[in-house]
Parts: structure tokens; C-alpha cells; sequence
């Protein structure tokens, strides 16, 4: 598998605060990485540098063989970097193609006028529900919707551009059982098409099903990296809470 | 519906076919607050000849229209979640301006895009101070009710205004005439209804008003320019109160620097009746324009009544209260 981002060294401070203590990972196309570690462990610091969101204090940030710096989520966005945030971040006023579509709806000409295109945000959406095998219907409002529904809402936005990342917050921490097995179908579907996912979870059977490498964080350093056939539950608990020193 | 076989789910099953149009209109708080206006009409009818009247209905719409131009204008601003208590002032401010600048022997033209430039950047700067210096917005415009207010002191020097040079006959002719027996502003409040409804539904600015009112930071992470949509929604909101600030100087015929006190209530009241709420998130503009009519049926059916105008306030208040109730109850039923 070829590599698609790394970062090498990358230090993130706030004032007096060091969130990520030198920091390396290698990215590789088509691969599903787990992202594991305790509250605090600097696992969102690390997801919000690789998505934009924050600049890194110090260390090398290379994305598809170049040398990055993003200014902000859109930026990152623009090089095919996309994010499902752990609180989804959906308008629950909107319907489901809306949000889909938040930022960069279709328009059509009507006349001297540029409108919406409602009809063609609908039939995509449609159609990337379809794809996701989810129940979503696109002009329902997000409000009324189960946490699958809202998961598969968030994971279409990802899928309207061409991107190549997709950075996974929690995905699975607060929807049924039956919406789990949907979701982690999902990542496997990614993967297939080859889109590399990185999951951040707290939940150990999920990241054993679908990773094909595992990442554990402590207190801002990397303290494991490896394939997740050569690891394990045991080892990975014992690595978070910091029973087990690196591995 | 959830359980539904995904494999035959296609675009045309998305589509509402289990409700009749009839029972979508009665879904929606315009409907009620129609046919609230209606039976109410029907009620003083029956106690007094003078209600349904061809004269006395125009003068009702008429009456309305004023708050409701402004209710246009404050429903984008409820939409995205904030609120604007200056209307009344920017309404005051520009009037008077409006009178200055026509009494100094500007044509028309130039009084009216004065007036407009003045509502225009004094809701830009409303919007500009909310969202660059993170105030809440009820503070904000707090704060520019009293600053407009105050100016219009300091630009009208506490004068009264009745001469409008040569624009005299055509500001009167504006704001108080008819065309083809209806009022001049009631064209003007259909057009900006219309106008409204297009750019709420139809335009991206409409889409991302709703989305900072339903969640701005998801609207922040999808890349939308949140600060701006915002200052133009309080622009916007600003514009509409100069736009009824110039009918209204045509009608009264004549600008005093109190003009417009205590309209930023009701037009806060008539756009929360038609259906927006002060949480964001959720408004229309034909909402907007029916709650004013509503505002003003009430008041104009309790004096044709007979009843002490002491208790329109009372009045107006239970029915804010029972919109508000209404809407929660619809809201839990959906």
C-alpha cells in the first residue's frame, strides 16, 4: 500500500499545555487506521491538526508527497480530507439532502436567477443513501432521525467529493447495535473503493473488526503502532491505561 | 418506516404522498394564524357593521404593513438565531433623515437612497459588532436602540418635519396614496413577502440563514462565512426598517424623532405569532406579514367593539402567548 500522508514529529502546544509530544504516523492509501487511547490522550488534537483545524507547533505535515499546512478545515477539505465529527455536526432543522449538501449546494439557472437545484440534491442523496445501504430518506428533516440515520447523513457528506481521508470521530459510540454492524459496513465499503479512514473509538471490538492497524495514544506520544493481527484487546487496555509502557 | 425493504426505496417514495395539501396548510402556523384572523373578523362583524367594510379592512392592511415590513426584515435575523430591538430606532433615524435631507430641498430619488444607505449601514454595523466582537445581539441592539434614537435627536434637533420641499406632493402621494384602490404599501409588503419567500428558500443565503440558526458551528465547519451571512441578515433587517420608515413618512406627512418608538416590539411579536422562532432555526416570511395583520385585526376589532383601548396590550400579549403554545404543540405532534 502506497502512502498517502505522514507526520513526522509533529508537536501541538496550547500556552504551557503540550497536547501532541511528538507525534509520527504514516498514512497509507486504502487502509483503515484505529486511532485508540484515553480521554486526554491528545487523540482529537492529533485528528484536528490532520483535518486543519489546528496548525501544528512544530513538525512536518506531508500530504500526497507534498508538504502541507492547511489553513482550516475547508482547506483540508479541499485536498480531500474529510471529517465526521463526533457530535455530527448536523443542522436538525434542515433535511438530510441539505445537509448533505451544507456548503457547496448545486444551483441551477431559472431565468436571470441562480436557485438551488432541490430536485438533483435530493436524487444524489438519494442515491449515496442507496450506496450506504442506509434508510436515510433525503427530505426528512435530521431532527426526527435515529443515530444511524444521522451517522449516515454525516458519512454522505463525505462522499460528494472525490476524497481520499476520511477521519472518523466516534462514530459508533451512541447509536444501537444493529446501527453499529451499518456503520462498520460502511468503513469496510470505503476502504473497498479505497479511501483510507482513520477511526478514532473507545470501542474495542469495533476497531479489532474493520482496522488494519492500530494506533494508541498516551498523554500526547504514540506509544503503539501496529497491525491490529498482531496485536490485541488485552495488550491494546493494557497500552491506554498505561499498564503495558509501549509496544 | 424504518423497517421499509431498502431495495425499493427509490425518489419518488421520499416524496410526502400520505398527506393531502389540504392537511399540509393546516400543518402550518400561517394557516392557524389565518384562520384565527378570520374568525375573529367574522366575531366583530357580527357586533358591529363597521368592521368589514371596504375603508375600514384598507386601513388595517394599511396600518399593518408598516410593522410588517419591518417583520420581514427581523425574520432572517430571527432565522439564524439572533434577535435585533433596534428597528424601531433605525426606523426613527432614517425617517428622520429622510425628512432632513427632502426639507433641505433634495429631490426624491436622493431622500429615498439616503434613507435606505442610512437603515443599510446602521443594520450592517448592528451585525458587524455581533459577530466581530462576539456580543449577543440582544445587547448589541440594545444599545443601538438608544444610540439611533439619540441620533435622530441630534440630526432632526428636535425639529419637526412637514415641509418636504419639492418632493412634498410625491413622498405624500408614496406613502399615503392608492393604486388601483389599494394602498401603496401593501404592494410594497406583497413584493417584499415575495422576495423574501425566494431568498429564504430558494437561494443559498436563505439555506446557510437556516443553517446558523440551526447549528452554527456545523454551519462554521461546512466551510459557510458564517460573520457575513450574519452582518447582511442585520443589514437586511435594517434596510426593511428604512423601507417602512419612507412609507410611513409619506403617510403621517410629516417626521418627528419619536417616530417609530416601541415598533421593535411588534414587529418582534408579529414575526414570532407568524411562526419564527427566537431560538432560530425556523420562520417564514408569509408568517411575518400575517402576524402584523393579526396585530393589527386585534387592535382594530377591539376599538370597532367598543372596548377600552387600555386592554389591546392584554390582547396582543394572550395572543403571543397562545401562538407560541400553538407552535410547541404542533411541533410535538409532528
Amino acid at each position: 500500500m502506497s502512502k498517502l500522508a505522514s507526520l513526522e514529529n509533529i508537536v501541538m502546544e496550547f500556552g504551557a499545555i503540550r497536547a501532541l509530544d511528538g507525534v509520527s504516523i504514516d498514512i497509507k492509501r486504502g487502509e483503515v487506521l484505529g486511532l485508540m487511547g484515553d480521554n486526554g490522550a491528545g487523540k482529537s488534537t492529533l485528528v484536528k491538526t490532520i483535518a486543519g483545524n489546528f496548525q501544528p507547533t512544530s513538525g512536518r505535515y506531508v500530504f500526497e508527497d507534498q508538504d502541507v499546512r492547511f489553513s482550516g478545515p475547508a482547506d483540508a477539505r479541499r485536498h480531500g480530507i474529510e471529517v465526521v465529527y463526533q457530535d455530527l455536526a448536523l443542522c436538525n432543522n434542515l433535511t438530510a439532502a441539505a445537509n448533505v449538501f451544507l456548503g457547496r449546494e448545486p444551483m441551477r439557472q431559472v431565468g436571470p436567477f441562480r436557485v438551488l437545484d432541490k430536485k438533483l440534491m435530493n436524487t444524489r442523496s438519494a442515491e449515496i443513501f442507496r450506496e450506504l445501504k442506509s434508510e436515510t430518506r433525503p427530505a426528512d428533516l435530521v431532527d426526527r432521525m435515529s443515530g444511524g440515520q444521522r451517522q449516515a447523513v454525516a458519512i454522505a457528506r463525505t462522499r460528494l467529493s472525490n476524497s481520499k481521508l476520511v477521519l472518523m470521530d466516534e462514530p459508533t459510540a451512541a447509536i444501537s447495535v444493529r446501527q453499529v454492524a451499518e456503520v462498520l459496513a460502511l468503513i469496510r465499503r470505503m476502504k473497498e473503493q479505497g479511501l483510507s479512514v482513520i477511526l478514532i473509538s473507545h470501542r474495542m471490538p469495533d476497531v479489532f473488526d474493520v482496522c488494519d492497524r492500530v494506533v494508541v495514544m498516551r498523554r500526547g506520544s504514540k506509544v503503539a503502532d501496529k497491525p491490529i493481527n498482531q496485536s490485541s484487546p488485552e495488550e491494546v487496555t493494557g497500552l491506554i491505561t498505561g499498564a503495558i509502557k509501549t509496544a | 418506516m424504518s423497517q421499509q425493504d431498502v431495495s425499493d426505496m427509490n425518489v419518488d417514495l421520499l416524496k410526502r404522498h400520505d398527506r393531502s395539501l389540504l392537511r399540509r396548510l393546516m400543518l402550518t402556523q400561517e394557516m392557524w394564524i389565518a384562520i384565527a384572523i378570520v374568525v375573529l373578523g367574522l366575531a366583530v362583524s357580527m357586533i358591529s357593521g363597521k368592521f368589514a367594510t371596504s375603508g375600514n379592512l384598507m386601513n388595517v392592511l394599511q396600518n399593518a404593513c408598516f410593522i410588517g415590513l419591518m417583520a420581514l426584515g427581523m425574520t432572517p435575523v430571527l432565522i439564524s438565531g439572533g434577535i435585533d430591538i433596534s428597528v424601531g430606532s433605525i426606523l426613527g433615524l432614517s425617517g428622520v433623515t429622510l425628512g432632513v435631507l427632502l426639507n433641505a430641498g433634495a429631490p426624491l430619488p436622493l431622500g429615498i437612497a439616503g434613507t435606505l444607505a442610512v437603515g443599510l449601514v446602521f443594520g450592517g454595523l448592528n451585525g458587524a459588532v455581533i459577530t466581530l466582537a462576539k456580543l449577543p445581539p440582544f445587547i448589541v441592539t440594545l444599545a443601538t436602540l438608544s444610540i439611533g434614537r439619540s441620533l435622530a435627536l441630534v440630526v432632526s434637533d428636535n425639529q419637526v418635519f412637514y415641509e418636504f420641499g419639492t418632493a412634498t406632493e410625491s413622498i405624500l402621494a408614496l406613502g399615503g396614496g392608492y393604486t388601483l384602490g389599494v394602498p401603496n404599501v401593501v404592494y410594497a409588503l406583497v413584493v417584499f413577502v415575495i422576495v423574501l419567500h425566494c431568498l429564504l428558500t430558494m437561494t443559498r443565503w436563505g439555506r446557510y440563514i437556516f443553517a446558523i440558526g440551526g447549528n452554527e458551528s456545523a454551519a462554521r465547519l461546512a466551510g459557510i462565512s458564517v460573520d457575513a451571512i450574519k452582518i447582511s441578515a442585520y443589514a437586511f433587517s435594517g434596510l426593511m426598517a428604512a423601507i417602512s420608515a419612507i412609507f410611513l413618512v409619506g403617510w403621517l406627512g410629516a417626521v418627528t424623532n419619536a417616530i417609530g418608538t416601541g415598533y421593535e416590539l411588534q414587529t418582534i411579536a408579529s414575526t414570532v405569532i407568524g411562526g419564527a422562532s427566537l431560538a432560530g432555526g425556523f420562520g417564514t416570511a408569509l408568517g411575518a406579514a400575517i402576524g402584523s395583520i393579526l396585530i393589527e385585526v386585534i387592535r382594530n376589532a377591539l376599538l370597532i367593539a367598543g372596548v377600552n383601548p387600555f386592554w389591546q396590550g392584554t390582547f396582543v400579549g394572550g395572543f403571543i402567548l397562545a401562538a407560541v403554545l400553538l407552535e410547541r404543540i404542533r411541533s410535538l405532534r409532528r
